[in-house]
């Protein structure tokens, strides 16, 4: 069996040899793993695969890590980790900034746009008539309160660490809500399912693209819109006296990122990795391969390749 | 003893905590209020006066973590060797070399085989069935990337102990020290020891094996300390007078004669090992753990579920071989045997692997098997769950709204409205009363050090949580003990749910609970609850099968009712036990605290799950310890009160 196998990997290298000399003399990429970072949201750990996948095609060695949303970005700057397909600007900003400074790689721009905000499902249109306007919103504030509220309503914040302002918010615009901050996305997605199935009022905090678009119906309450001087200046919007008296940006970057060694030890796979972009329909496809279809993150990520070849080709040239 | 102890004693030998000092008590409270409204610094700790304890600790690390880089990448480098190693074997094979990991079907055999030869056939049926369960329910590479960081573990953190445990016996300084520091690791929640671990060394695999093993190490201490110490004297004077070397009589005597209580101290290592494997993937570590999180955040519970009875099962195998290795009889073989036939287990797993290896060159379903042969329950869980949420919200609702407005609320407002001043200076009054100036000091350190470092509200948010779970898990537990101590049947019942709850990971509960009873501090409480429970349940049945059965008899004759015997006769005198299950259920609902931060809260769980991703690790650690310091707190004053109540009833 041993024989057998190292036959078949002369063979390989040969063929690895003779394909790499026909492909031209280019740089060549270590034969160490790339490790490519998956985290617990589906399109995520889909196109994580995908690009892995790609890679493999490639014959580059490939190995998946596990990591949080933001320690990822202190091992990407260690070498610990090399590529990250989606770094969002409305969470990781602050991160990402930090660990490029350290030497981390923006490796450029997909044309996907994110939006977080408070979001809610489309059946509380008849029972708060008005939405998605915020005003509308707080008219029916009482709807939405709960035992721990009292007469405010209740908006599902994110983590409280994410840095939102929403509390803020709420006060700037003089809001009758209590922000009740989650721990996890998890929660979050529990608390809207529950609801959802209920058929109760619910607001809370969303973003796109994810796949929750793919499986419930809603959208995002329209807040006053955003101008960068309403973070910055009181004077601006509604509230003389207070800053965050507007929504988030509604069109938020989409990186991705490499490690600080990437471009030095596989050359070639970092310019694969550059050229890679992707939109918002076809993260929430690919998310909706795995949290609709049922399908492995493993085996959506092989039927995403085999459909859209005409996407990921260019990519390869 | 204080004379106010003494006097106390004397006068009113069974009255409760306050007794005869009420007054004092109460006139405490008021002057402190009142000194309080007078001298705002009294009611809340100023800001400005804060130490930035949690600023120091958290550059010490940074600093350590770039000074001693090489030095940890280096430890752990050599720990991702073993690693390396057994994954290979288990799962990873050795592509460059054309090589295969060994087909799940030798792995069951081996299971089934070392059952057998631990302990016969129904061993060996359990464990073989169990680790087919991982197969053929898909989970076979996610179980055996867990398997692989357990296995490596598990040694590592049972040689430690043994080695620290040893020094203890060894010299009395070590001793106290080590108390002291294993105390504390403890009762520091696991999540608590991630930042720093990151910082230090990075992350992956090996880093969630180092912080795992800071938990798993301190029981194997605990056990190597007391089983060298009960060794007879008479074994170790054998030991002496047949002219041994220190070094022999710790070998050849010492552990041997301690072996029992060393393999209890194995089994607690693995116990431990797999409760860290859903946390240890927070920094890395890939397998069930990290599967577990994704499916809960997919909301596939039914999925999660799969996964977790998974790391249920091995720990249970695990837990079943160890045990029965501790109970093994040495065997003993006739000279001269044939070597194939006494190692019979060894030859026929050989056989079998040997033959799986080359029967999976032709059916490849015995190497891995294929998705399509795999089985789910998972779809069922699922609709069961969002069915619950459905139809019964109606009725969970009003019991919730009660609770809250009555109970938690209340509760809650009351420990964020109390000064620091009565708080402390109460519970110290209290451990003065039981235990003299030694047991009113730690309240006053302890829980000071954490309003000095700035921690004070998220401190009381933890104890308020506490306190309700607390409450709770006395009106189910105690009540539910009584009951199982009248039917010897119900206990065998209650006794295996106490079992399951506690070996299945607590991860699981949280969505089904935010479903039906939302982001809530009852929530977070019902969460601990299903923990925190089990020790009063088992404490209180303990303490009433424990109760005499002539006083039971004697209040009989004397003409007491079942209520009268109860209240006044069996309560009374498990109430030792009793307060020991209620401190217990304390600890393990300081241990979930960290688990609420993923529900949504705003204690001291949250401060550590806050600290991970931007390894503040002065906030994690502080915040870590701070929980520590409740259950400390707790402990000592509980432990004084039930040591004063059996010498009272002279049960001591």
């Amino acid at each position: 069996m041993k024989i057998v196998s190292r036959f078949m990997r002369a063979g390989l290298l040969g063929a690895a040899f003779a394909s790499a000399a026909i492909g031209g003399a280019k740089a060549e990429d270590s034969a160490d793993p790339i490790k490519i970072i998956l985290n617990n949201w589906s399109s995520q750990v889909v196109f994580a695969n995908v690009v892995g996948q790609l890679l493999e095609k490639q014959g580059k060695a490939v190995e998946y890590v596990p990591s949080d949303g933001q320690l990822q970005f202190m091992a990407l700057a260690n070498n610990d980790m090399d590529f990250q397909i989606e770094v969002w600007e409305g969470s990781h900003h602050e991160s990402f900034v930090k660990s490029v400074a350290a030497g981390a790689l923006d490796l450029g721009t997909h044309d996907a746009v994110t939006r977080e905000d408070w979001w809610y499902p489309s059946y509380m249109n008849e029972m708060c008539p008005g939405l998605p306007d915020w005003k509308a919103l707080d008219a029916c504030a009482e709807k939405l309160a709960t035992a721990e509220t009292g007469t405010k309503g209740r908006f599902v914040g994110p983590p409280a660490d994410w840095g939102k302002h929403y509390s803020e918010r709420i006060e700037a615009l003089g809001m009758n809500f209590q922000e009740v901050p989650v721990g996890q996305a998890a929660t979050l997605w529990a608390e809207l399912q529950a609801a959802y199935d209920r058929k109760e009022p619910i607001v809370l905090f969303n973003w796109t693209p994810n796949f929750i678009e793919a499986k419930f119906e809603g959208q995002f309450i329209e807040f006053p819109v955003f101008e960068p001087e309403c973070w910055s200046d009181p004077a601006w919007g509604q509230n003389p006296d207070k800053i965050y008296d507007c929504g988030a940006p509604a069109k938020g970057y989409l990186k991705k990122a490499g490690s600080k060694q990437l471009v030095e030890k596989w050359p070639d796979a970092a310019a694969f990795l550059k050229k890679v972009n992707l939109t918002n329909p076809q993260f929430a496809s690919a998310a909706a391969l795995v949290d609709v279809d049922g399908l492995t993150p493993e085996d959506a990520a092989t039927k995403w390749i085999a459909d859209n070849e005409a996407t990921w080709k260019p990519w390869t040239e | 003893m204080t004379d106010t102890t003494m006097r106390a004693t004397a006068d009113r030998p069974s009255v409760g905590i306050f007794g005869p000092h009420i007054l004092v008590f109460g006139t405490f409270v008021v002057a402190t209020v009142a000194l309080a409204a007078l001298f705002p610094p009294l009611d809340t700790w100023p800001e400005e006066w804060v130490l930035p304890v949690r600023e120091w600790v958290t550059e010490f690390f940074a600093w350590l973590g770039a000074v001693a880089k090489p030095v940890t990448r280096t430890i752990a480098w050599l720990l991702a060797q073993p690693l390396a190693f057994v994954e290979a074997v288990l799962y990873r094979g050795v592509p460059d070399w054309g090589l295969k990991p060994l087909p799940w079907v030798a792995v069951v055999a081996g299971a089934v085989l070392i059952g057998h030869w631990l302990a016969g056939a129904r061993l060996a049926l359990f464990a073989g069935s169990c680790t087919a369960y991982l197969a053929v329910f898909g989970l076979w590479q996610d179980s055996m990337q867990t398997l692989s960081i357990v296995l490596v573990t598990v040694p590592l953190a049972a040689g430690a102990g043994l080695a620290l445990g040893i020094w203890a016996t060894r010299s009395a300084r070590a001793d106290k020290v080590l108390n002291a520091a294993l105390d504390l690791m403890q009762a520091t929640p696991h999540m608590a020891y991630l930042a720093p671990v990151v910082v230090l060394f990075g992350f992956g695999q090996v880093p969630a094996m180092l912080a795992t093993l800071i938990f798993a190490v301190p029981p194997m201490a605990r056990c190597t300390i007391l089983g060298i110490r009960t060794v007879p004297s008479d074994v170790m004077e054998a030991g002496r007078m047949s002219g041994c070397t220190t070094r022999q009589l710790l070998w050849k005597v010492e552990l041997p004669a301690a072996q029992q209580t060393l393999l209890l101290g194995l089994n607690q290592v693995v116990m431990q090992t797999l409760a860290m494997v859903v946390i240890a993937s927070l920094v890395g570590a890939s397998g069930l753990g990290q599967k577990l999180l994704y499916s809960l955040q997919q909301l596939q519970i039914g999925k999660a579920v799969e996964q977790g009875i998974a790391i249920t099962l091995i720990a249970i195998v695990l837990d079943r071989l160890t045990r029965a290795a501790m109970h093994r009889a040495p065997q003993r073989i006739p000279d001269g045997t044939a070597w194939h036939v006494r190692h019979v287990h060894l030859v026929a797993f050989l056989a079998i692997t040997l033959g799986a290896v080359l029967l999976a060159q032709v059916l490849p379903q015995l190497s891995v098997l294929p998705r399509n042969m795999t089985l789910s329950f998972g779809q069922p869980i699922n609709d069961v769950v969002r069915w619950i949420s459905r139809n019964l919200y109606a009725y969970i609702k009003p019991v919730r709204d009660t609770i809250t407005i009555w109970l938690l609320l209340p509760i809650r407002d009351f420990y964020l409205w109390l000064p620091w001043t009565t708080f402390i200076g109460f519970l110290a009054l209290i451990g003065w009363y039981l235990g003299g100036l030694r047991l009113a000091l730690v309240p006053v350190c302890l829980l000071g050090f954490m309003m000095v470092a700035g921690f004070w509200t998220p401190l009381m948010l933890t104890i308020y949580l506490v306190t309700g779970c607390t409450i709770l898990a006395i009106m189910i537990g105690v009540p539910t003990g009584i009951w199982a101590s009248r039917h010897p049947r119900g206990a065998k019942v209650t006794l295996t749910i106490c079992d399951t709850l506690q070996t299945f990971p607590s991860f699981i509960y949280l969505i089904p609970v935010i479903m039906l009873l939302q982001t809530s501090d009852l929530s977070n409480v019902i969460a601990m609850l299903a923990y925190a429970t089990v020790p009063a349940v088992r404490y209180t049945y303990l303490g009433m099968i424990l109760v005499p059965k002539a006083t039971v008899e004697a209040a009989t004759a004397s003409g007491a009712n079942a209520r009268q015997r109860l209240w006044k006769v069996e309560l009374p005198i498990a109430l030792p036990e009793i307060l020991l299950g209620i401190n217990q259920t304390i600890m393990m609902a300081l241990s979930m605290v960290a688990i609420t931060a993923l529900i949504g809260s705003r204690d001291l769980g949250q401060e550590i799950y806050k600290a991970l991703p931007g390894a503040e690790t002065g906030r994690g650690l502080i915040a870590g310890i701070g929980i520590a310091f409740i259950g400390i707190t707790a402990d000592r004053l509980i432990g004084a009160w039930a040591r004063r109540r059996k010498k009272d009833l002279g049960l001591a």
